[in-house]
């Protein structure tokens, strides 16, 4: 089955004309992703170098292709407005991989989203892969295998760097799935992991958390109560000093909560084994399936 | 983005919130005036981005114009915790009956503007919540609404039974809420918020921070930004667009993507030494950026061997390691630089570094593995 994408996924780029969305645009056509057209308002009639045609709004757009599902590659002044056209026109799935949206600004998308039925997954994504279906968003699809692996996290290369250990020992994905290193998301943790728990694909979930809030600790609370499938983690920041921001805007520890050791120390006691190095995953992972 | 207590009362007073009047000088002998036009007694602030200032001796009260030039003379230059007080505030003061606390987060679980207020004024709220949590209200807020009347009303009676009291917090709670709402705040605080011996409040401290993803469309706002309170390199990092923060060890890090670069820093301590800094090089992969990272880290003279994990995605590989070719041409250095490059033309980048003095690494673990070596040398 796999979650939120796969080749149902017929997927409109907004910002398609830009440097970053024209490139991933043909990245995910490559990979095999069903990229039905693009927006740039102002270049609607165009089509791009893949042939793929752009519209000026997404309303025009979802109309003419049928699309389900949205990806956005746009300045961070304009994302905002990006993440309300698409559910206004309709999409179910909104990926925003462009970084930088005022935390006020999301406060007020979520319930606007949610009111019309849209799932938002970041913003500050690297995006939804399904390997052998679809890949939305700017991950390289080749490190990626097929399999029966859930893997959710808060960052991006760190999500590359422990994918390639899982696939390079033949440990396969259902889904990964970037949720975003922001205070405040469309799908958390704690959402993601009910999507991997209703999926027949997934067996275990690899998560993969970092300092700052306390979604870990929530997490941990699920398992705990009995969560359907086995898990795997592993949480960046041990050595981050408290009161400075990890790069991430949500990658913070504040008045001495958010810490990693906090975060460890909840898993472990929900029975969760915690890796110590991204390759040590795999380890825990065979552990696991053995 | 921290800014000073001025600024902040600035801010406040622009909603209304009832902030005593007050003048920022830089010379001890203007307080005597700015103290003359207030009335005294005075309070003589320190004005630096740090917690503590209480404690530390930077904020004394004054009761004559002549005793608040002395105690700003004692305030000016001073040093607390690392940062030197260059301004003062000198604040008309007021006699305190009660302290309450009052401040606004965006709860993360929630997605919503929360308002914290609590009786136990004055002292660092993270204290109270640890040791008294009861003696806290927190109060979920409705973007869509705002804050509502019945809110105010369950707010002021938590903070007292007096009528007179609680008819002027009402609007302290609704002005605090707009004034984070509008400055795109992620934190405002009011610490304390007193009620002087006459029965009337007001708020005594100010204190906020703004949203740095915000700042493009606060132009006033980013202005406030007190860059002497960062380190230069944090500073200079800013400027190229690279997220950095220094650390007190000795292996220097250049690493795309935050997770990533956390990752490295813990898994430089799990083998037995210490990382020099954080240093998230962003998605592009811009040899001018890893120069400029390269000229950052180079500032620091512990810094004994320079690490660089890359997994390219967009950052191609063959990219950074010109870029490398380039800073170790162009850049006096005599650290040695340890590569670890994988994904994204990976290959080309190999060529790139065989025959120069770049040492490769196999993986992320190696990586670190040889820089401790090497730095240990």
């Amino acid at each position: 089955m796999s979650i939120l994408v796969d080749k149902d996924t017929r997927l409109i780029v907004q910002g398609i004309t830009g440097r970053d969305g024209g490139f991933h645009a043909s990245q995910m056509l490559t990979y095999g992703t069903k990229v039905v057209g693009g927006v740039t308002p102002g270049k609607g009639g165009m089509k791009t170098e893949d042939g793929v045609p752009v519209f000026n709004s997404m309303e025009e757009a979802v109309r003419a292709t049928g699309a389900n599902t949205s990806v956005i590659y746009v300045p961070a002044a304009f994302a905002a407005d990006a993440v309300y056209e698409a559910s206004d026109a309709g999409i179910k799935l909104v990926v925003c991989i462009s970084e930088g949206i005022p935390v006020k600004e999301m406060i007020r998308i979520l319930p606007y989203t949610r009111e019309r039925g849209t799932r938002v997954i970041g913003p500050n994504s690297p995006g939804v892969i399904s390997p052998g279906k679809a890949k939305v968003g700017i991950m390289p699809g080749d490190i990626h295998k097929e399999g029966n692996i859930g893997v959710v996290s808060r960052s991006g290369t760190l999500t590359y760097e422990v994918v390639y250990h899982l696939s390079r020992n033949g440990l396969g994905q259902s889904t990964c799935m970037g949720i975003g290193g922001d205070p405040v998301i469309g799908t958390n943790l704690l959402d993601s992991m009910a999507l991997f728990a209703a999926d027949d694909e997934t067996d275990l979930v690899v998560l993969i958390g970092e300092i700052g809030g306390n979604d870990e600790e929530l997490a941990a609370g699920i398992i705990r109560d009995g969560y359907p499938k086995k898990v795997a983690a592993f949480i960046a920041g041990r050595t981050a000093p408290p009161g400075k921001r990890m790069g991430h805007a949500g990658a913070i520890v504040t008045g001495g909560t958010g810490t990693a050791a906090e975060k460890i120390a909840a898993f472990e006691e929900a029975g969760v084994e915690v890796a110590t190095t991204p390759s040590q995953i795999v380890d825990i992972v065979k552990g696991l399936m053995a | 983005m921290k800014i000073h207590e001025v600024d902040a009362r600035g801010i406040f007073s622009r909603f209304s919130l009832p902030v005593p009047p007050s003048r920022l000088i830089t010379e001890a002998e203007q307080a005597r005036a700015a103290a003359g036009e207030l009335g005294c007694p005075v309070v003589v602030k320190a004005q630096v981005l740090v917690g503590g200032r209480g404690k530390a001796g930077g904020v004394k009260l004054a009761s004559t114009p002549a005793e608040a030039v002395e105690k700003a003379r004692s305030i000016l230059g001073m040093d607390i915790k690392g940062l030197t007080v260059e301004k003062v505030l000198i604040a008309k003061a007021v006699d305190i009956a009660e302290e309450f606390y009052a401040g606004m987060v965006i709860d993360r679980i929630s997605r919503k503007p929360l308002m914290m207020i609590s009786p136990a004024g004055g002292i660092d709220i993270e204290e109270v919540a640890r040791s008294t949590p009861e003696k806290i209200l927190k109060v979920k807020i409705d973007p869509a609404t705002g804050l509502l009347p019945f809110q105010v009303r369950r707010m002021a009676s938590f903070l007292t039974g007096d009528k007179e009291i609680a008819r002027q917090l009402g609007p302290v709670f609704t002005a605090l809420y707009q004034a984070f709402m509008e400055v795109d705040a992620s934190l405002a605080e009011i610490n304390p918020l007193v009620v002087d011996p006459q029965g009337r409040v007001w708020a005594i401290d100010a204190k906020i921070n703004i949203d740095d993803n915000s700042l493009f469309r606060h132009r006033d706002l980013a202005g406030m930004r007190d860059e002497s309170a960062e380190d230069p390199g944090e500073v200079e990092a800013r400027n190229s667009d690279l997220s950095f923060v220094k650390l007190d060890g000795n292996i220097g890090c250049i690493v795309n993507g935050a997770g990533l670069a956390m990752a490295t820093m813990d898994m430089i301590k799990h083998y037995g030494a210490e990382p020099a800094n954080f240093l998230d090089i962003g998605g592009s992969s811009n040899p001018e950026k890893v120069l400029a990272a390269m000229k950052i880290i180079l500032r620091d003279k512990n810094v004994k061997a320079i690490l660089i994990n890359i997994f390219g995605g967009i950052t191609r590989c063959d990219d950074v390691a010109k870029g490398l070719i380039e800073a170790r041409k162009n850049l006096k250095m005599d650290v040695p630089l340890i590569v670890r490059l994988t994904g994204t033309n990976e290959e080309e980048a190999k060529k790139i570094i065989r025959g120069t003095d770049l040492v490769s690494a196999e993986s992320m673990d190696d990586g670190v593995k040889k820089a401790i070596e090497m730095a240990g040398r």
